[in-house]
């Protein structure tokens, strides 16, 4: 039989069968990963985004220390129950400075991607600490102990030059001042140049996030991050660049 | 000579000693410490094992005992990688339980190391990757040494490879609960824990690939075939999602190389494959051998496993995007992912038809050994599981079930119905021959643990299916007024029961495990239950097998 001499040959060299299988499967993601670092509509062009500041970095990587993505998306589909449950549909511009990607794929949980400025810090601070007693029906797991652990801003410029090296654009003077930029973020009266630090990271939310302004806790930093999310891009914009996109044909 | 080799290893992990405790010393976060702590620890061993051995005497006993001669298999590593795996599927089974009673009582997350989204990944790794990892390596080795007839090649890397894979498993599952992690479903091990398992990985395919060269057999069995290509793609897969830039060479966070829309297809092309190449392909190597070998019948189609092999691994690899239907993907991306996902459909049954095939001639076994049974049960919820996938990757479909519990349903239906039952028959059909036993302690039990394991499933993946579309449909509910009928806390509420019967699957599920964990313990301990035999006729007498006659009674007199 045709197909199986010609396989024979396949199941008697191991050079072949590994060359073949892996040639197999290699292609998939060629043709479907590859293209979308080049097709340029892939991420639209949207106002607004901007790198994290170190703060909010800082409570980003206490998301993705927690495991928060298991049971919280940050992206919401283009629907019209989701639409008006979180907020305008998720853009791909939106994430272009996550490292990782926090999507997330399942739901126990509700949407965060537009989170930000939707409850009050309070809220935050103790749902956080004891969600029970905001929303007695959920089932989120405590997070008391963030409000006790001092951040930690040692690590600020090598976080900042770690993000730089993957692609995100902080200036020189943005990885100067990452640490004083957290302590000022997180508190103003400290004595910062707030003007300075806004025009660099414009929409950025200067206050004490915690309740306790003498120190800089992991809390400060957690609902610094949830406040700002969803909160950067003008999305009445982007729904222009979709009708032009439309017209386009794109 | 022995004596310079010897003090050669010892120095060489007393070196490793010194490097872990300075890196502990100075490590940037706990968790990395704990992790550079777990490595001295195991260095410590290695070099107080090393000076321990030196003692030509008690070269041939101890751990790392090598095979005598070519004329044997070298079975050592697989009898260690079945306790293995037995090991970490109870952990793994127990963490899921832990973790679906989280989500049923709440107050049973401990913080900070206990929450639930610490011990999540914990569950997933342990089942997918020291569960399935382990059975995987170990059935690999027995199935190439005997489909090739030939010994393990490289017998010192074996060995490294298990116990490599071993230390990959501690500190991953450790990572997680002191929150070292990148958050990236399946792939969550931090730089320094992806680097260490690249080098085990390349070690396993130089020790699969060395075997096969070594062959005795003309032909490379279809069972290599598929665990060839797992080893390769997994390869690339791992290597390529996990490109990440560390923050500093003492500390355990890093970040992705990729970022938003093309690391989420990175991730799901990874994360799809895992289910692909690491859930799949290998099991169903495991498949094309044990069960013809327990059902003693050939494989059913030669051809027709030639023709699944190539377009299983060609199509699968395109499957990914299915994972992000209607996100910020772009659609031409998301279509093609569900084209793919549907033509998928048909070379899994495939797969599963010359699975089950196999068994014309043989059906009646199904009724009288349990082993056999099990197979048929795993390949049975392959082809449902591969059935639903498919059906979830349209995206109508996938519009309601994505974000829900329906997918958390379909997972376990495949993870276990198929992997964990074809793993179980596997570990019962290696264990008495590994140890040279007649039979397994009880096949009785065996075959309680089939029933406890399938009705487990039925519960778990029944309330999961409710759970799922229950929670789709409440989220899009609109009322009479033209509002949103639920709050999101709503929605959480109503699966309370739903939660509380999914965990009760899955203690029936864990506790066919347990059973199945004493079964192994008194086979390895040599002995045999006294029971009545599966599914022989009844005791036959032929002497009683026949009319009874009344004595005469003598006729009152009248």
């Amino acid at each position: 039989m045709g197909l199986a001499s010609q396989h024979k040959k396949l199941e008697k060299n191991i050079n072949l069968l590994a060359i073949g299988s892996f040639i197999a499967v290699a292609i998939g993601g060629i043709v479907e990963i590859a293209p979308l670092f080049w097709i340029d509509n892939t991420i639209e062009e949207v106002e607004g985004m901007r790198p994290y500041t170190p703060l909010e970095q800082a409570g980003r990587n206490i998301y993705v220390r927690e495991g928060c993505y298991a049971c919280h998306s940050q992206m919401i589909r283009p629907f019209r129950d989701e639409v008006e449950r979180y907020g305008h549909y998720s853009l791909a511009a939106e994430s272009m400075y996550d490292h990782p990607f926090q999507w997330g794929s399942k739901r126990t949980g509700p949407d965060l991607a537009r989170v930000g400025g939707r409850y009050s810090d309070e809220w935050h601070v103790q749902h956080l600490e004891d969600p029970q007693s905001v929303v007695p029906e959920s089932i989120m797991p405590q997070y008391s102990f963030l409000g006790d652990a001092p951040l930690e801003t040692e690590n600020a410029a090598d976080m900042l030059i770690a993000l730089r090296r993957v692609g995100v654009p902080y200036s020189e003077s943005d990885i100067e001042q990452a640490m004083a930029d957290i302590i000022l973020q997180a508190d103003p009266d400290s004595g910062g140049d707030v003007e300075d630090f806004q025009q660099r990271y414009p929409k950025a939310q200067v206050r004490d996030y915690d309740g306790d302004p003498s120190r800089v806790t992991e809390m400060d930093a957690i609902v610094a991050y949830l406040q700002m999310l969803g909160t950067l891009v003008d999305v009445d914009s982007a729904a222009a660049q979709e009708r032009l996109a439309e017209e386009k044909g794109r | 000579m022995q004596a310079e080799a010897a003090l050669g290893r010892v120095g060489l992990w007393f070196g490793v000693l010194l490097i872990s405790i300075i890196l502990a010393a100075t490590a940037r976060d706990t968790g990395f410490a704990a992790h550079a702590t777990i490595i001295a620890v195991v260095a410590f061993v290695l070099m107080w094992m090393s000076a321990a051995r030196f003692d030509p005497m008690g070269k041939a006993r101890g751990f790392f005992r090598m095979p005598e001669g070519l004329s044997r298999y070298d079975d050592d590593p697989i009898r260690w990688g079945v306790l293995a795996t037995m090991f970490w599927a109870l952990v793994g089974l127990l963490a899921g339980v832990f973790i679906a009673s989280q989500l049923a009582f709440p107050q049973l997350n401990f913080e900070p190391y206990f929450n639930f989204g610490r011990v999540r990944p914990l569950h997933t790794s342990a089942v997918i990757f020291a569960f399935g990892g382990n059975i995987l390596i170990a059935s690999s080795f027995y199935v190439v040494q005997r489909t090739c007839r030939a010994q393990l090649a490289f017998p010192t890397l074996a060995r490294f490879v298990f116990w490599g894979y071993q230390l990959f498993i501690v500190l991953a599952a450790s990572g997680y609960l002191f929150g070292v992690t990148q958050s990236r479903e399946y792939a969550e091990p931090e730089w320094y824990v992806d680097l260490w398992l690249t080098i085990v990985w390349v070690a396993y395919l130089i020790v699969f690939v060395g075997t096969l060269a070594r062959r005795t057999e003309p032909h490379i069995y279809v069972a290599n075939w598929f665990y060839l290509s797992f080893i390769i793609t997994i390869a690339m897969l791992h290597i390529v999602n996990n490109l990440a830039v560390p923050v500093a060479w003492n500390g355990s966070l890093s970040f992705s190389a990729f970022a938003g829309v093309q690391d989420a297809l990175t991730q799901w092309w990874y994360g799809h494959n895992a289910v692909a190449f690491f859930l799949t392909v290998p099991f169903l190597a495991m498949m094309y051998y044990f069960v013809p070998k327990q059902a003693e019948r050939p494989v059913y189609s030669y051809r027709l496993s030639i023709i699944h092999f190539w377009s299983l691994i060609f199509l699968y690899i395109w499957a990914g995007p299915h994972h992000l239907h209607y996100t910020a993907l772009p659609d031409w991306a998301q279509t093609l992912g569900m084209v793919f996902s549907v033509i998928l459909w048909m070379p899994s049954w495939g797969g599963m038809i010359n699975g089950l095939m196999t068994l014309n001639g043989a059906w009646d076994k199904v009724r009288t050994d349990p082993i056999i049974r099990m197979m048929v049960m795993a390949l049975a919820f392959y082809g449902m599981a591969t059935f639903e996938g498919p059906m979830l990757s349209i995206k109508a479909v996938n519009s309601l079930s994505h974000y829900t519990d329906w997918t958390v349903g379909h997972v376990h239906s495949g993870a276990l119905g198929w992997n964990g039952l074809i793993s179980f028959a596997a570990v019962y059909f290696l264990v008495p021959r590994l140890w040279k036993r007649e039979r397994m302690y009880s096949l009785r039990m065996i075959n309680w643990h089939f029933w406890l394991a399938t009705l487990g499933i039925v519960f778990y993946a029944a309330s999961m299916w409710v759970a799922g579309i229950t929670q789709g449909l409440m989220w899009r509910e609109y009322g009479a007024d033209g509002y949103l009928v639920n709050s999101f806390a709503e929605t959480v509420a109503a699966l309370h029961e739903l939660y509380i019967i999914r965990a009760l699957g899955g203690v029936m599920y864990l506790s066919g495990a347990i059973i199945m964990g004493y079964n192994v313990w008194m086979t390895i301990a040599g002995r045999l239950r006294e029971e009545a035999p599966m599914g022989a006729m009844p005791d036959y007498d032929p002497d009683k097998d026949r009319p009874i006659v009344r004595p005469a009674t003598p006729e009152p007199a009248e």
